[in-house]
């Protein structure tokens, strides 16, 4: 940015005509003392005993799914991805590098498209991020030949209708949000 | 390993919201009501700290320990924080007691806190809720309530357990802590009232659920050549034990249960174990402490329990974990009555996390202050004179309460600590 030039004095001088009267001497403004510029920005104030204010805070992460990167890039193509342990062939319906029993790495496992209810909860109140969507069920679901479980979203049911037990079939969102809600299950008989 | 004992604890009056007070000068208040309690123990004597808060978020300030510490007037000497969430004080507490046992320090504070206050509910919930997987967890819904009811639903459908069994808990905690002046909730309530109380997550209600807090609490422990020096009536730590589990309970086994002593593999024929329903860490670290601390079963060996009932329904899969009844009969145990103050084994005299509230960092060092005075037979002394909840000797026990067990628990029982405590009066 081009630097202000500071106006020159000069104009002033013929002000100081020695044939007008003095004006009396008294503090003049100045100009020139190192100060930072106001600005329009305040405070929210809750509470002024003890002074309460808001705090803004926010960020975005560069989230890496790194080695559960193929689980999310599978839900948009229709796949449900766990793992199996390459030594002790331990199935996990919630993916993991490494097994968790012998230490083995795992490989990719496709899993059924239909499963249980494990067990289930419908909420109705949550954290920030989700109080928009309440009430909502989540469920830990079960399949069969898998050691393990996974959470997700049941829809199409309600906290009366749900069961342990209870046969559920995956589906997809169309347009993937690279979430694992991009899976979701419903009641097996509404597929 | 040396013996340890603990020779002084104070805390805060748990609250919803503190805001006169900064987390340093809610510890120095605990650590001053400690050093009051224990007069001849000067400053110059405590060679060291371990402090714990459970979240960075809630403060939103980083280093915040060796504020505290500072505060309390104990810089230059050595501080370390501990972090494993809600176990993050029975963790602090058992790192204080390394700091003893191993011989490196002869007098050690153990000091905690949490400012809970200073987000809304909903964002504290989140906060909490990044405390699960953030990959395959958080983003599906992320809500600790939500996390317990599905254990519950699940240990309900294994073992029969009732929504009026869970509320009894409520009802029992609330109803101790009406004599605990350092509670955050008095309530006089009922099943009726908890049922009827809004839901939060099927089947867990309002009641159901302890509250988020500001406060903090301190625990003192030293050798005994400093407890003898400082102390009229130290308590022993008796024998500590932990353990972990997976972080996402999706990935908990369906194997065998892991028996304690005087359990019979019999009993658990069938049983998938821990499954959803049984927290594996908690049955790990009080198998470990058991062992150090030799309990033989904890029915008979031990004279209350101070557990951390974050839900009603995990005092219920703790009462099994813990061994102070089989697993599946947690609800009938408390429709039995033995968890209650006049009961078999008292849990929760104190009113629990539920009545006394839950500023994570400060809540299991709080618990071992209660068990303290608990065992110094002092709970009249630091409550207006009020013993109510003082643990009476229980019928069938040839002796007055000597022993006590405090628990710590994190996650969907991620990290347990289990820490036995034992009187030394004669």
């Amino acid at each position: 940015m081009a630097k202000k030039v500071a106006p020159k004095r000069k104009s002033k001088a013929p002000r100081k005509s020695a044939s007008k009267p003095q004006r009396p001497a008294g503090p003049k403004p100045v100009y020139d003392k190192v100060r930072l510029p106001e600005t329009d920005q305040g405070a929210t104030v809750f509470r002024t005993d003890p002074l309460i204010v808001k705090d803004h805070y926010e960020i975005d992460y560069i989230h890496s799914y790194a080695e559960d990167s193929p689980f999310f890039l599978g839900l948009a193509q229709g796949k449900l991805l766990g793992s199996e342990c390459s030594a002790c062939h331990y199935r996990f319906a919630t993916p993991r590098a490494y097994c968790m029993r012998c230490g083995a790495a795992t490989r990719w496992l496709d899993l059924p498209l239909e499963g249980r209810v494990h067990t289930w909860t419908t909420c109705y109140f949550g954290s920030e991020a989700f109080l928009k969507e309440t009430p909502f069920n989540l469920a830990l679901v079960e399949f069969d030949g898998v050691n393990t479980l996974l959470l997700a979203r049941l829809i199409g049911a309600t906290e009366k209708e749900i069961r342990v037990g209870m046969p559920v079939k995956a589906r997809f969102r169309r347009l993937a949000q690279f979430k694992p809600t991009d899976v979701y299950f419903v009641p097996a008989d509404k597929a | 390993m040396r013996p340890v004992y603990m020779i002084s604890g104070g805390i805060t009056k748990f609250t919803k919201a503190e805001p006169r007070k900064s987390f340093r000068v809610m510890v120095k208040e605990a650590f001053d009501y400690a050093l009051r309690d224990c007069s001849k123990l000067t400053v110059e004597r405590i060679d060291g700290t371990v402090v714990s808060y459970f979240s960075d978020h809630f403060t939103r300030q980083l280093k915040a320990g060796v504020m505290a510490v500072d505060m309390c007037g104990l810089v230059p000497k050595p501080t370390i924080r501990i972090e494993g969430g809600g176990a993050t004080g029975g963790l602090c507490f058992q790192e204080a007691w390394r700091h003893v046992a191993s011989g490196w320090m002869d007098c050690v504070v153990a000091m905690g806190f949490e400012t809970m206050s200073h987000v809304n509910t909903w964002k504290g919930n989140e906060f909490i809720a990044l405390a699960s997987d953030t990959n395959f967890d958080y983003p599906v819904g992320g809500f600790y309530t939500g996390y317990y009811a599905m254990m519950v639903v699940r240990h309900m459908h294994e073992f029969g357990t009732t929504v009026e069994q869970l509320a009894k808990v409520s009802v029992k905690n609330h109803r101790n802590a009406l004599h605990n002046k350092w509670a955050q909730h008095h309530y006089d309530i009922t099943v009726e009232d908890v049922r009827r109380s809004p839901m939060v997550a099927y089947p867990l209600t309002i009641l159901d659920i302890c509250t988020m807090s500001d406060g903090a609490a301190v625990a003192i422990l030293a050798s005994e050549e400093v407890a003898q020096h400082v102390c009229d009536n130290p308590v022993r730590v008796l024998g500590v034990g932990m353990g972990s589990d997976a972080m996402r309970m999706a990935d908990r086994p369906h194997d065998d249960v892991i028996l304690l002593k005087h359990e019979d593999p019999k009993w658990y024929r069938g049983l998938k174990y821990p499954g959803v329903h049984s927290f594996r860490a908690g049955r790990t670290a009080c198998k470990m402490a058991y062992e150090k601390a030799a309990i033989e079963d904890p029915r008979e060996d031990l004279d209350f329990v101070e557990l951390h009932d974050a839900y009603t329904s995990s005092e219920i899969q703790t009462y099994e974990d813990m061994g102070l009844c089989k697993y599946g009969d947690g609800g009938k145990f408390i429709d039995q009555g033995h968890p209650e103050l006049t009961g078999r084994i008292p849990v929760n005299p104190s009113g629990g996390l539920i009545a006394c509230g839950h500023p994570v960092g400060a809540t299991g060092l709080m618990q071992a202050v209660f068990a303290f005075w608990q065992l110094q037979n002092n709970i009249a002394k630091h409550n207006d004179g009020d013993a109510t909840i003082q643990v009476r000797q229980q019928k069938g026990k040839g002796r007055r309460p000597m022993r006590g067990a405090i628990h710590s628990h994190a996650g969907t029982g991620t990290y347990v600590t289990v820490s036995i405590l034992e009187s030394t009066l004669a």
